[in-house]
Order: C-alpha cells, then sequence, then structure tokens
C-alpha cells in the first residue's frame, strides 16, 4: 500500500498554485540549478521532484512503518544499561527511512539534505504518522537540525549536520520536573569550562521524547544568579562525548514506540548553539514553531488512519441486514470525520507555504505565526475526536485490543498536550485576535473566493461565501462583546477559547472553498465548516449577550 | 579489474491487478491493459547483487532486460535503489522469443561486456513461471550456475557461498567466479529506491540495445529462433467434479488414504 498515492489530497496539495512562490524562495531562485545535479530548474521540475519522493516515502509509510507499528506499540522500547534500545520494528523503520536518504528532507543540500520546503516535510509526517504516531516523534525530530542550520556556528553546522543524512536521531531537551509549559524555570545548568574550551551541562530533564537520541538541543541556565528566559541558552550535545544517561523511559498510555526518557547530565560536554541569553527567547520559539506545525502534521496523519478504519470498517460491518454505512446516523460520524480531515489538513498546508515564504517575506512570516497555533490547537483536538467517532463507528469491537482504533484513541491523546497545551495555543492566538490578525487573513481569503466566484459563478459556493462573511461579521460582535471590558478583562480570558475556535472554523470554511474551487470534492466538507462557523458563533453570542 | 555484477531482470504484467479487460475475447493476454511490474523475484536476485557490491564497492552492477521501450522503468528503477547502469534489449527481432531465443539474446548480450563475476537473476518471471531462462543463459555461457538460491553467506572476488532450497530443506554451496544464480522469493527484499539517486537520475536515459549490437545470429532470434509453438490459449476454471463425503473415522481416512496411494496421488 502507498500512503502517498492511495491519498489523491496529498497531491491536491503539492500541486497547489503557490506551491511555484514557495519553490522560487526555498531554491533562492534556482541558484544551484546546473551547479547541483540535483537541484531542480524550474517549480515544475522541482514539484515532479517532490511528487517522486513522496510516492517513495508512501511505499515506505505503508509498507514498513504500518504494518510494525502495532508491534512496536506492544513491545516498546527498553533501556539497557542506561541507555536505550528501540523496538526492533522502530529500527527497521528507520534503516529503511535512513538507506532512502530520506533523512535530512528540509537540510541544505552541502549538507546531503534534499533541500525540501516545509510543505513537503508535512507532508512526510502527515504519512509517516497515519502509519504510527509514535514513530512520526522520532522522525519529527530531525526538526533540530534546522534550528542548527539557521542558528549555529558555520562549524558546528559542518560537524554536526552530515550526520542527519546518515541517520543520526535527534531530541529536543526542554521540559524538566518543574519547567512544563512554563519553561521559564529551567534549571539544567550550563557552566563554561575553560580548559576543555566547552561547556559542561548538570541537571536532569524528564519528559523527553526520543531522550537518547544521538544529537540532543539542550535548554540550559548559562546565567549565574538569573532565574527567567534571558537567562537561558541553547547547546548541541553529542551523545557519543558521554556524560548522559538515561535513568528511566515513561509507561506511557499511547505512542508507545517513542522513548520518552528522563536523563540525567553529569558534566556533559556540549558546544552553544547561536549566542548567549537567547535560548528560549528566539531558538527554542522557532523550534517550538515549527514543532507545532510538526504535530499538526502528527494530529492529521492520525485523522486519516482513523477515517479509513471507520470507513472500511462500516463498508464492511452488517447490520440489520445492511452495512451500517448506510445508517444516516453513522454516516454523520463518517462525514464529520471526514471534514474535520479535510479542514484541518487544508489549513496545515496553508500554513506551511506562508512557513516557507517567511524567509523572504516578513508579511508572510507574520501570517506564519498567528496561523501556526490555529493548526495546532485544531487537527490535535479534531485527531482526537476522530479517535474517538473511530470507536464509534466500531461499537463493542472498538473496545477491543484487536482493532487499531484502539491504539489510534490512545496515542491521539498526547496531540493536544505536547508541544504546547491546546490551551497554550489558545493563549499563543490572543495576539493576532487583539491585533486584528485574523480578520485581516479573513478578509484576503474572502477576496480571493469573490474574485474565482467572478470568472466561475456558483449558486452554492456564493452561498457558503455569504454564510462565512455572516459569521465573520457575528464574529466581530462576539469580540466586541467580550472585549469591552478591556483584553486584560476577566471576561475576555473566558472567551479567548470560544473566539480562537470560532475563527478556526470560519478560516478552515474559506480555506476548503478556496480548494473547491479548484476541485469540488472539497464542497462537502466546507459545507460542515460553513455550518459550524456560523452555529458556533451565534451559539457564543447568545451566551455572551444573556450571561 | 573491477568486478562485474549483471542481473537479468523482466517487467512482467502485476498480476496482483489483474482487471476485468486482461483478456482478449480471443483469449490472449491483452498486454496493454496491464499494468507492468519488476518480476517479484529479479528484484530479490537484484538485492543479493547489491548485497556483494556492499561488501565490494568496487563492483559495478548492470541491470540487462529484454522486452519494449517501456522496460527501460525496470532499469530505472534499479538504477535508484543502487544498480549502477542497464539497457533494454529492444528491437522487433528479438519479438515472440521462446525461453531458447531469449537466453541467446541475452547470453550475446552478456558476452559484450567483457569479463562478467557474477550473475544473478530471479529464478522464474510471474507471467511464464518456466524458470528455464537463468539456467539457459549459464549453459550458453558455458559457466556454472546455482539455481534457488535464498541467501548469500559470504562472497569475495574469487568464490561465493549460497543456501540454496531443496525438496526437503536447504544445503549451502560454494562456486567459484564466474558463476549465474538464480533466486528465489526466499531472498531477501529489494531495498527501496535511494531518494538522492532518483533526483539525480529522474533526466538519465536508459540505452536501448538493438539486434545489431550483440553479434547475434540472427536466424536464433525471436520467433525465427523459437521451436516452441503455442498452439492455442485457453481459459482454465478450476472447479470440483466430483466429490466424496467422508465420516470423520480412523476407516474412512484409512479407505481415503488407500485410494489415494493406489492412484499414485500419494
Amino acid at each position: 500500500m502507498n500512503f502517498y498515492t492511495d491519498n489523491e489530497n496529498l497531491s491536491f496539495y503539492l500541486h497547489h498554485p503557490e506551491m511555484e512562490q514557495v519553490v522560487a524562495v526555498k531554491e533562492k531562485n534556482y541558484a544551484e540549478a546546473g551547479i547541483h545535479p540535483e537541484a531542480p530548474a524550474n517549480a515544475e521540475e522541482a514539484v515532479e521532484q517532490y511528487d517522486m519522493v513522496m510516492r517513495l516515502l508512501g511505499d515506505i509509510a505503508g509498507d514498513v512503518i504500518a504494518p510494525n507499528a502495532e508491534e512496536v506499540d506492544h513491545v516498546g522500547p527498553s533501556l539497557v544499561d542506561g541507555h536505550v534500545e528501540y523496538a526492533p520494528g522502530t529500527r527497521r523503520n528507520l534503516d529503511a527511512l535512513i538507506q532512502s536518504g530520506l533523512y535530512g528532507m528540509a537540510l541544505e543540500r552541502k549538507y546531503n539534505g534534499l533541500n525540501f520546503p516545509r510543505v513537503v516535510e508535512v507532508m512526510a509526517a502527515e504519512m509517516i504518522a497515519r502509519a504510527d504516531v509514535g514513530f512520526a516523534t522520532i522522525w519529527g525530530l530531525q526538526d533540530c537540525a534546522e534550528t542548527i542550520q539557521h542558528f549555529a556556528s558555520e562549524e558546528l553546522k559542518d560537524k554536526y549536520l552530515p550526520r542527519i543524512y546518515q541517520g543520526a536521531t535527534c531530541s529536543m531537551d526542554l521540559t524538566e520536573p518543574d519547567a512544563g509549559s512554563d519553561l521559564q524555570s529551567v534549571r539544567l545548568k550550563a557552566t563554561w569550562d575553560e580548559a576543555s574550551n566547552c561547556w559542561r551541562l548538570n541537571g536532569v530533564k524528564r519528559f523527553i521524547t526520543n531522550g537518547d537520541a544521538d544529537l540532543h538541543l539542550v535548554l540550559a541556565r548559562s546565567e549565574e544568579g538569573t532565574n527567567d528566559g534571558r537567562g537561558l541558552s541553547y547547546f548541541v550535545f553529542d551523545k557519543a562525548d558521554g556524560g548522559m544517561t538515561v535513568r528511566r523511559i515513561e509507561n506511557k498510555m499511547g505512542i508507545k514506540g517513542s522513548p520518552t526518557a528522563e536523563l540525567q547530565f553529569t558534566n556533559a560536554p556540549a558546544q552553544i548553539v547561536g549566542e548567549r541569553r537567547l535560548g528560549l527567547i528566539k531558538y527554542v520559539m522557532s523550534l517550538m514553531n515549527g514543532a507545532r506545525l510538526g504535530v499538526g502534521a502528527q494530529s492529521i496523519g492520525l485523522c486519516e488512519a482513523a477515517c479509513r478504519e471507520a470507513e472500511a470498517y462500516a463498508a464492511s460491518r452488517e447490520q440489520f441486514g445492511h452495512a451500517i454505512n448506510q445508517f444516516v446516523a453513522v454516516q454523520d460520524l463518517l462525514n464529520q470525520m471526514r471534514a474535520r480531515t479535510d479542514g484541518a489538513r487544508s489549513l496545515m498546508y496553508e500554513t506551511a507555504r506562508y512557513v516557507d515564504l517567511s524567509s523572504s517575506s516578513k508579511a508572510a512570516s507574520r501570517v506564519a505565526d498567528i496561523l501556526t497555533p490555529l493548526v495546532k490547537l485544531n487537527a490535535s483536538e479534531f485527531a482526537n475526536r476522530c479517535a474517538y467517532d473511530c470507536i464509534q463507528v466500531h461499537g463493542g469491537s472498538g473496545f477491543m485490543k484487536e482493532y487499531a482504533c484502539e491504539r489510534l484513541y490512545r496515542d491521539a491523546r498526547i496531540l493536544s498536550i505536547y508541544e504546547g497545551t491546546s490551551q497554550l495555543q489558545v493563549v499563543a492566538a490572543m495576539k493576532g485576535i487583539a491585533s486584528g490578525a485574523y480578520l485581516k487573513q479573513i478578509e484576503s481569503y474572502d477576496a480571493r473566493v469573490a474574485e474565482g466566484l467572478a470568472t466561475a459563478p456558483s449558486a452554492e459556493m456564493q452561498h457558503c461565501l455569504d454564510v462565512l462573511r455572516k459569521a465573520t461579521g457575528l464574529y466581530s460582535k462576539l469580540y466586541d462583546l467580550a472585549a469591552a471590558e478591556g483584553t486584560t478583562s476577566e471576561r475576555f480570558e473566558h472567551s479567548t477559547r470560544a473566539l480562537t475556535e470560532v475563527l478556526s472554523n470560519i478560516i478552515m470554511g474559506y480555506l476548503l472553498l478556496l480548494d473547491s474551487q479548484r476541485d469540488a470534492r472539497f464542497m462537502k466538507s466546507c459545507r460542515y465548516f460553513v455550518r459550524e462557523s456560523i452555529g458556533q458563533v451565534s451559539q457564543h453570542l447568545a451566551e455572551l449577550e444573556n450571561c | 579489474m573491477s568486478f562485474k555484477i549483471v542481473v537479468l531482470a523482466k517487467q512482467v504484467p502485476d498480476t496482483h491487478n489483474v482487471g476485468a479487460d486482461a483478456m482478449n475475447a480471443d483469449g490472449t493476454v491483452n498486454r496493454a491493459a496491464l499494468p507492468t511490474v519488476f518480476n517479484p523475484e529479479d528484484l530479490k536476485a537484484l538485492e543479493m547483487a547489491l548485497r556483494v557490491k556492499d561488501q565490494m564497492p568496487d563492483a559495478t552492477v548492470t541491470v540487462v532486460t529484454m522486452g519494449p521501450p517501456r522496460a527501460a522503468e525496470i532499469i530505472k528503477d534499479a538504477r535508484m535503489r543502487g544498480a549502477d547502469d542497464g539497457f533494454v534489449l529492444s528491437d522487433a527481432r528479438f519479438a515472440g522469443a521462446d525461453t531458447l531465443a531469449t537466453s541467446y539474446a541475452i547470453s550475446q548480450a552478456v558476452k559484450q561486456l567483457g569479463k562478467v563475476d557474477l550473475i544473478f537473476g530471479g529464478r522464474q518471471a510471474i507471467d511464464g513461471d518456466t524458470a528455464q531462462v537463468g539456467p539457459q543463459v549459464a549453459e550458453k555461457l558455458e559457466i556454472p550456475q546455482i539455481t534457488y538460491a535464498e541467501e548469500l553467506i559470504a562472497v569475495d572476488s574469487k568464490e561465493i557461498t549460497i543456501r540454496r532450497r531443496l525438496e526437503r530443506g536447504t544445503e549451502v554451496v560454494k562456486a567459484v567466479m564466474p558463476v549465474l544464480v538464480t533466486v528465489t522469493s526466499a531472498g531477501a527484499d529489494c531495498r527501496f529506491p535511494n531518494a538522492h539517486r532518483m533526483l539525480r537520475q529522474a533526466k538519465d536515459e536508459v540505452r536501448m540495445i538493438n539486434a545489431d549490437s550483440i553479434d547475434a545470429d540472427m536466424e536464433r532470434l525471436g520467433l525465427k529462433g523459437s521451436p516452441t509453438k503455442v498452439k492455442k490459449i485457453e481459459n482454465v476454471v478450476l472447479a470440483h467434479k466430483e466429490s466424496v463425503v467422508l465420516e470423520p473415522t480412523e476407516a474412512a481416512l484409512n479407505e481415503l488414504s488407500a485410494t489415494l496411494i493406489k492412484e499414485h496421488i500419494l
């Protein structure tokens, strides 16, 4: 089975009209064309390359990673002499991906990377997560290499980045026993060792995904006497240099193949990434935004897996003389699952395009910043909902261990927690809500939809547009009511989740409307978000007006 | 001189994806309607060749196939998986070849490559199931052959050790180069293509070799060189013609055994 060719939505987003711009930015206007044998000469050629490599990855996801998922979930990693040993299936997954040259997908060619844009990277993550979310965490942590590429010295880049292509795994060591969501409280100490010309790390990190990785990015307190984020710097630690042991592997509810470890650093030698004091303020925030988009991709992969499990079961399970997918109650569940998956996916690829354009445009960077929390929030919540509904479609069978939906349900739960909880995503969205940046973005979508309708009129699409406009108007009213006592008032804070969700639904409605103008098959999912938008905003408005 | 490995491969109809229009009304195969794949056992042979190359980085792997120009797809595929080179024997004069004419054309093509140390091929192709081409090539090249190979045990520039399947078990055999090895479906799965090789080779053309380039006797090629004549092709539907209901008793089972032995079925 090929997880790329069996899902035409992926090719749809890979061939999005704006990919031409994305490729031009990533390829720096094709500066390497004719110089490097792998560099494309134009957007068409680049997209062909992405398509080819996604087919390869789709094969590995479908034929290697997915068949291993159940065994990996049962066996899990083990702790041997202070180090982690992956489950055998995890090792097979890694070997297939490394041997296929897929590691370092986003790295520059001089580091043996493929120099692919973020859009393609999240597509790969989506497919791998559809096969096994736990393994997707290990795969996704190669994002750490991009932090090194963007912020580390040339010397460190040359030392570490070529190892990613060879399959060196990564981890992002942020959390500590007393520093979870509040990373300013990080205490792990970094001290300069003049004699060895390196930093020394001492302390404990906790809940570290893929904690025994080859290369670690460690957030540590380098400035003695500080106790906030400005005293933190970012370090790269190479496991081969010693000084770190794994104290335990957590026994988790889901993503069991992904080793979550507690680490003890004892005089571990490390190199600083970028400048002192910018660890949390600049580098972690940059990495975190990428990681949040990555969790979005994991979530959508899980949504896709849940949809397919539910659709296949509903087509084969007969009750009362009919397949259960003939019953409206089941159809509603399946349609909602599919719509949520479509909406979150459209939002994710839209965001990924803006992330790609960020390096050449501050405006694009601002849009990427406001859309990223919406991707993380909605995709992860939808993944939980899809996993829940997938079991519901399976009925009693779904409660049994024999069906994959049980694993999906457990795996989904972490998605709305790690790399920033849903509640923190709402906080992250507040700036865009208060500044009106989301409304400005909606205006641009509105103009594009209207332009499309002017050349290709459609009564149904016009109706959807009208309802979305009405919902946007009501959102403004909701915002005014919520912010009547100021944006620092308790009333406003209580309304932030509702405001964020309403905006999300409106934006997904618009994006699916734009997708529908390219391919009418998205209309069904578009209508779902149009209904959700108007229904939800009206309900919140009624609540606020009457309470 | 570098170590030279040749892999014999064939592009075949994908029998796992046969549509309703796979057969013509006259019972012949409608090849145009069939998707094609790299013959599965040839992929196993390619993997064994690449494992030899893993141990001897100077070795070169050349994939040889015979077929229509479209067969270039499997040469490209093989290169993306790690083969160094390959070509298609493609010429109307090769058309209609049975195993004798096919093995002749291939052996002539291999001779043009100079000294070859190892030749790998799948045991058989899923469209013909003859298992004859590999052994016939070995005979025509006058080199030893190891058939039914399952596992590469060891290799150096002079000898190869292989585990091969027997009717009841396996045996490990050693041969001195040059040797031809045919690999069964029990061989290791072929590695996936490599993304970097894909990008580098996407535009590389595949060489097409015609009958004039292999120093061949034209009378021994294609239909002319094929003593096999297809008289008729039939669709065979397997169905129970007669059945016997047995009581679940020892006596009934003994009686069944006796009957099967008597009729030389057991």
